[in-house]
């Protein structure tokens, strides 16, 4: 046997197990960026409820215009976020400003009573759920490129054509507390 | 890693042990397989020929129930589908697991009946179906739903369906195989080369009769570790592992027989629906198409607060 063949073997397996790892790797991006866009999904979805929840409430509580600028301008935030980072800022910031809003609605019996803002604090919670559910399935794709990315050899094959690793989208200091409950 | 016990361990080494156990299940065909075709020898139709034809009548047959997987299964239990507008909690519940696992949404049945069970079929996520009965709905909470509901969804992300699927077609070629030397024996083998009449024929002759049994039990085998990788992954889904365990307790502790459940679905349910059917003994417990609830609770109360 030739040892040309030998090197020239050898060659073309390690030829072919960097394609698969570069294809494996692109793959596991995809993922990351279509486990990015569903997150976007369901943030739009929630802000879309923002506008109506708004236009109830005033409705009813013409006095909480702080609250009220407070979320439209959370809303605004999150709809301009171009990234996971600035996305999971302004969303952390709107579940703030829901929260005091929900709070205040306390305060008036009629726009508690109201079928209409019964049915939009639901969809909202649900929302949040979706965000939430979406979240974690983002950083489970997260979870799985960086280990590729971290770990020998595929390591290799990520440096060598640049990979980066990706964010995992992080929950606030305030949800994590959430877990307490008080009385 | 010296303890295992993190729902990320309990997924990799489930999914580890389901790939031995395959391998070891493929040798053992692939040797019974050779045992018996030597029985029959090469005479007009070759040993070889009708493991083919075993084969392949053991695949048709699978591929059917594997194929209309949530059609028969459906059928057979005469569960009802449910829309958003009849039952919004439950939906938005499967939708939001869902969600969390970059799944398609399954399409979701309830089963007229107050014995508390639920499971999932489906040839593939897309063809996903996931059927509480009315009676878990009723008797368990939110937390624990979400548990029986991820545990279900594991079971279409994981391609359960598929493998059992696989696993029915390697014990079927075995059980027909087998079934066909025992009958050749009977009818007119006589014409057989004298040569294959000696320490191969009595091999082959034992094999024939021992290798369906083994066969199920490794198809039993496999059932049971992918009820605990569904669990472990199911976990990984709620990151709540104390809801699973809790509906689990609850569930088996529920003395209510399910009507629509026999021999034939009791492997789909989250918890075997034949009660009494549970065997404590080791050798008994060979042939259970669940893992024993308390080793299922034990394994779950490990991963608590480390997911």
């Amino acid at each position: 046997m030739n040892p040309l063949y030998i090197i020239i073997g050898l060659l073309v397996l390690v030829g072919l197990w960097i394609l698969f790892t570069y294809n494996s790797l692109i793959t596991l991006r995809n993922r990351v960026r279509e486990a990015w866009s569903q997150i976007d999904v369901q943030l739009k979805r929630r802000s879309s409820l923002i506008p109506n929840l708004v236009e109830t409430v005033k409705g009813y509580a013409k006095h909480e215009k702080g609250v009220l600028e407070e979320v439209t301008k959370a809303r605004t935030a999150l709809m301009g976020a171009k990234n996971p980072h600035e996305a999971a800022d302004a969303d952390n910031m709107l579940t703030g400003a829901l929260k005091t809003l929900f709070a205040v609605s306390e305060n008036y019996p009629q726009l508690r009573a109201s079928e209409n803002f019964k049915q939009l604090q639901d969809e909202i919670s649900d929302t949040e759920t979706k965000v939430a559910a979406s979240r974690q399935f983002y950083n489970t794709n997260v979870l799985d490129l960086n280990n590729n990315l971290e770990t020998i050899p595929s390591a290799w094959v990520g440096q060598i054509f640049n990979f980066k690793k990706e964010e995992f989208f992080k929950a606030t200091e305030e949800e994590k507390a959430d877990v307490k409950v008080q009385f | 890693m010296a303890t295992i016990n993190t729902a990320w361990d309990h997924v990799s080494g489930n999914v580890f042990k389901t790939w031995i156990i395959m391998f070891l299940f493929s040798l053992f065909t692939v040797g019974v397989i050779y045992i018996i075709a030597q029985g029959f020898g090469y005479g007009e139709i070759g040993g070889l020929g009708i493991t083919g034809f075993a084969l392949i009548l053991a695949g048709i047959m699978n591929f059917v129930s594997y194929y209309w997987s949530d059609k028969i299964v459906l059928g057979i239990s005469g569960a009802k589908p449910v829309e958003k507008k009849d039952n919004p909690e439950i939906y938005r519940l499967v939708e939001n697991l869902c969600i969390a696992a970059g799944l398609p949404l399954p399409k979701i049945y309830i089963l007229e009946d107050t014995a508390p069970n639920a499971f999932a079929t489906g040839r593939d996520p897309k063809h996903g179906v996931i059927c509480f009965t009315t009676g878990i709905l009723q008797k368990l909470n939110k937390e624990e739903l979400e548990g029986v509901t991820a545990h279900e969804l594991s079971h279409i992300g994981n391609r359960d369906t598929l493998l059992m699927s696989v696993v029915s077609i390697l014990v079927g070629t075995i059980a027909l195989l087998s079934d066909f030397f025992m009958r050749s024996m009977w009818y007119g083998g006589r014409d057989r080369d004298s040569k294959n009449s000696g320490i191969f024929m009595i091999i082959a002759i034992v094999a024939a009769i021992l290798a369906p049994i083994v066969a199920t039990l490794i198809q039993l085998a496999v059932s049971r570790r992918r009820e605990l990788l569904a669990d472990a992954s199911g976990v990984l889904l709620t990151r709540h592992p104390s809801g699973l365990a809790n509906a689990l307790q609850k569930i088996s502790s529920d003395r209510e027989p399910l009507e629509a459940a026999n021999r034939g679905t009791a492997h789909m349910y989250i918890i075997n629906p034949l009660k009494g059917s549970e065997a404590k003994a080791w050798l008994a417990g060979l042939f259970n198409t669940h893992p024993p609830v308390e080793v299922r609770v034990k394994a779950l109360r490990e991963m608590e607060g480390k997911v």
